[in-house]
């Protein structure tokens, strides 16, 4: 295993043209948020959720996320290098847990930096007290984005390994990720809008985000993360099994 | 020794080979062709999961369902209006005039206010005025000149016309000539000014004229991480008019006052609501409004949500077509063959953007036409707009759509790896209409992102209509762009056109 995470770590590290995708995650965060919260006036009193705002940028950040974790799988099967790489590590599950470990390796600190900046960006420009940091249900909101943003890695990285091929996995994976808010957006009844924000991966996991009014959310914090964990789960176990049963 | 000669005439690499060739190619790959059918089927699967969504699911007192929908009143045009507001009338025969001064406009406060109703200031759009109708019907023709709350005098007629006039005159006169309504305005009730004129077609001999007061609804909307939600509360004003003359021939001895429409708050009670007359001077109260309805529910492009999954589709679909020949090394046999390289992408686009318009028309127009039918049935009132303005949306729609592929396979063929290539397109032209429409984003950024990226496109299914003579919350998640139509649509092209360009400069000058 140890073998496999430095083989894992020395392709990701070396391939060319990767080392922008984080950069322009972080840039996409960092400037949506302050965008958001640059937005904000608080003429009718601050009952927005502040917190949340200046995490808005993890709406736009992830599908760049999303699509460095495909091209960990995919772009080796568009080369042909998977072939190498099962050939060097005959045990496929521990080439694809080498790689998910070394993704997610890769996603926490770029999330880290890309919240923090995100919210200590947004705090110069946030009105009144803006976000405070010590309070518990930041810190959940802000750990739980990197968390999130790691889970939808995860999520990708099972979808590429499933269909192989990076384009189509792109696509499939911004899919999933929208098309629930979207749809909730133009149904009208509310039980389906409740329902659809509480399966849908995106929806689901962003309620770790909310600070306030909590007992409005269609689903608690927690729990949404949890329904994004499930959504990666199974991704990851698709992908597990039809990498170890199928021909490369 | 004999000379070699070749018995095949060489083939003729002229455009329309190179048309053939790239459809050969397109047609050949399985994949592509499931691709296509899943865009368009993707395109009327999401409008069908939206549509199931949205029935009027209300249980009326004793379980009894309730009354099916009734669409609002549609005014001259046939768009959706509200006409609702307390009229003081007499039957006008013939030619004729009335002239008032409005002696005051002012809000009624509502007997039990709700937390948070602002009720002491008018409401900027509250009218009280003179108004000729065809009949007291709602949405019936009209012509009327009025003071509002807070934009002066305007003359407007047939709901979506208006006209300003001056903020200081409190003299009003409708004078009817024949077929022709003009309305004038005065500061002394000596020196008249003409603020307007129209013709209404077909207006009988005999018609409802005379005064008029009504007040808009007073909303607000609160917009948070995700969703939006707006909430309004009637809104009451009160006007009296003095100095009431007229000219012509008149039916009815006195005025008869009666509320037009249903306002929330047009109740005859003791407290002023209804007509009163003291001396010359006349007092009622209205409430409702007399103007093209707004607001994003029920809107007919609602039917075509599923195009940006559809677009998700045709974007991967694009780009592989370019970078797909670069990973099996295909690009340098196509070279090889037509060493023209820029024919060779123009082609490639000709033949993408042709197929996927096809296939987006076909999509969009069974999504419109199936969804909308099945909104209907269940009982969701669908706006209704004019023929022209459904074609708009789904050849729009399709357009949109053709042009989004082009896209992708511009930046194709400059990344010349699929990934990039749509990452770049699904960050430029499906996340911002996404991150606008679903508020997620703060509206003034929303709108922005509308304006300058290829997303502007969208614009192109807005069936709706942004009045300056009505207040309504004009944002991209209730269904309004800050682009028109076609403007949003030249923005994807233009584009469009400039990564196609820039496609074609890095071909010709980069190794295959």
């Amino acid at each position: 295993m140890r073998y496999a995470l430095h083989a894992e770590w020395t392709k990701l590290r070396t391939l060319p043209g990767l080392g922008w995708l984080p950069l322009l995650a972080i840039a996409l965060t960092v400037g949506l948020s302050v965008v958001a919260s640059a937005a904000v006036s608080c003429r009718t009193g601050c009952d927005q959720d502040l917190t949340q705002v200046s995490l808005t940028g993890v709406d736009l950040g992830q599908a760049v996320l999303a699509a460095l974790a495909v091209v960990v799988i995919s772009g080796e099967y568009g080369t042909g290098m998977v072939r190498t790489t099962l050939a060097a590590v005959p045990r496929r599950p521990v080439v694809f847990a080498a790689k998910g470990v070394i993704l997610a390796g890769v996603v926490i600190p770029v999330g880290v930096v890309a919240v923090l900046c995100s919210v200590l960006v947004a705090r110069t420009t946030l009105p009144g007290a803006g976000v405070v940091l010590s309070e518990g249900s930041t810190v959940r909101a802000i750990a739980g984005s990197v968390l999130y943003l790691a889970l939808v890695a995860l999520l990708s990285y099972g979808i590429a390994t499933v269909v192989r091929d990076s384009a189509t996995a792109i696509g499939i994976v911004v899919f999933l990720l929208y098309l629930f808010p979207i749809l909730a957006q133009v149904v009208s009844s509310p039980d389906w809008q409740r329902h659809l924000r509480q399966i849908g991966p995106m929806n689901a996991g962003l309620a770790i985000q909310a600070t306030k009014h909590l007992d409005r959310l269609p689903i608690g914090p927690w729990a949404g993360l949890g329904v994004l964990t499930a959504w990666a789960a199974g991704a990851l176990l698709a992908g597990v099994l039809l990498l170890q049963f199928r021909d490369a | 020794m004999t000379s070699y000669t070749p018995t095949v005439t060489p083939g003729r690499d002229g455009f329309p080979a190179l048309i053939r060739a790239e459809w050969t190619k397109f047609r050949t790959v399985r994949g592509w062709l499931i691709a296509l059918a899943v865009a368009a089927l993707i395109v009327v699967l999401v409008g069908l999961v939206s549509a199931a969504g949205s029935h009027r699911s209300c249980v009326g007192p004793h379980g009894r369902a309730c009354p099916a929908s009734v669409p609002g009143p549609t005014g001259p045009g046939g768009e959706p209006v509200s006409d609702s507001f307390y009229f003081a009338h007499q039957n006008l025969v013939g030619d004729g005039s009335v002239t008032v001064r409005v002696a005051s406009l002012a809000v009624v406060k509502p007997d039990s206010p709700q937390p948070g109703d602002d009720t002491t200031h008018i409401e900027p759009w509250a009218k009280a005025g003179l108004i000729i109708k065809q009949n007291t019907r709602q949405g019936s023709a009209y012509a009327a000149i009025m003071l509002t709350g807070s934009h002066g005098v305007r003359m407007q007629y047939d709901f979506t016309h208006d006209r300003a006039g001056s903020s200081t005159a409190r003299w009003l006169r409708l004078v009817r000539s024949g077929d022709t309504l003009t309305g004038y305005e005065s500061a002394d009730g000596t020196q008249w000014t003409k603020v307007g004129s129209t013709h209404l077609n077909g207006l009988p001999k005999s018609v409802p004229a005379g005064m008029f007061v009504t007040s808009p609804q007073h909303e607000t909307v609160s917009q948070s991480v995700g969703s939006f939600s707006t909430s309004g509360f009637g809104t009451t004003a009160a006007a009296s008019f003095d100095n009431v003359s007229r000219t012509g021939s008149w039916g009815q001895p006195g005025w008869h006052g009666s509320a037009v429409g249903d306002g929330p708050e047009m109740i005859q009670g003791p407290d002023g609501h209804g007509l009163t007359q003291s001396g010359g001077t006349f007092t009622m109260a209205g409430s409702g409004d007399i103007a093209p309805a707004t607001g994003g529910d029920n809107t007919v492009e609602g039917a075509l949500t599923g195009t940006f999954a559809g677009l998700i589709v045709l974007i991967v679909l694009g780009s592989m077509f370019v970078s797909t020949e670069y990973r099996r090394g295909l690009i340098r046999t196509t070279l090889a063959a037509s060493p023209h390289r820029g024919r060779v992408l123009a082609a490639k686009a000709l033949v993408l953007g042709g197929v996927t318009f096809v296939v987006g028309l076909v999509g969009s127009a069974l999504a419109f036409l199936i969804v909308n039918k099945i909104r209907r049935s269940n009982g969701v009132p669908v706006q209704q707009v004019a023929t022209g303005t459904e074609v708009r949306v789904v050849v729009g729609t399709a357009v949109v759509l053709a042009l989004s592929a082009v896209f992708a396979l511009a930046a194709g063929a400059v990344f010349r790896r699929g990934a990039g290539a749509v990452v770049t397109a699904i960050v430029l032209l499906v996340l911002p209409y996404i991150l606008a429409i679903a508020s997620l984003l703060p509206v003034g950024p929303a709108q922005w992102l509308l304006r300058i990226t290829p997303a502007a496109g969208f614009a192109i299914q807005q069936s709706l209509q942004q009045y300056a003579q009505v207040s309504a919350w004009y944002a991209p998640p209730n269904g309004y762009f800050p682009l028109p139509p076609w403007g949003g649509l030249v923005v994807l092209a233009a584009w469009t056109a400039v990564a196609l360009g820039l496609a074609v400069v890095l071909i010709r000058r980069r190794d295959a």
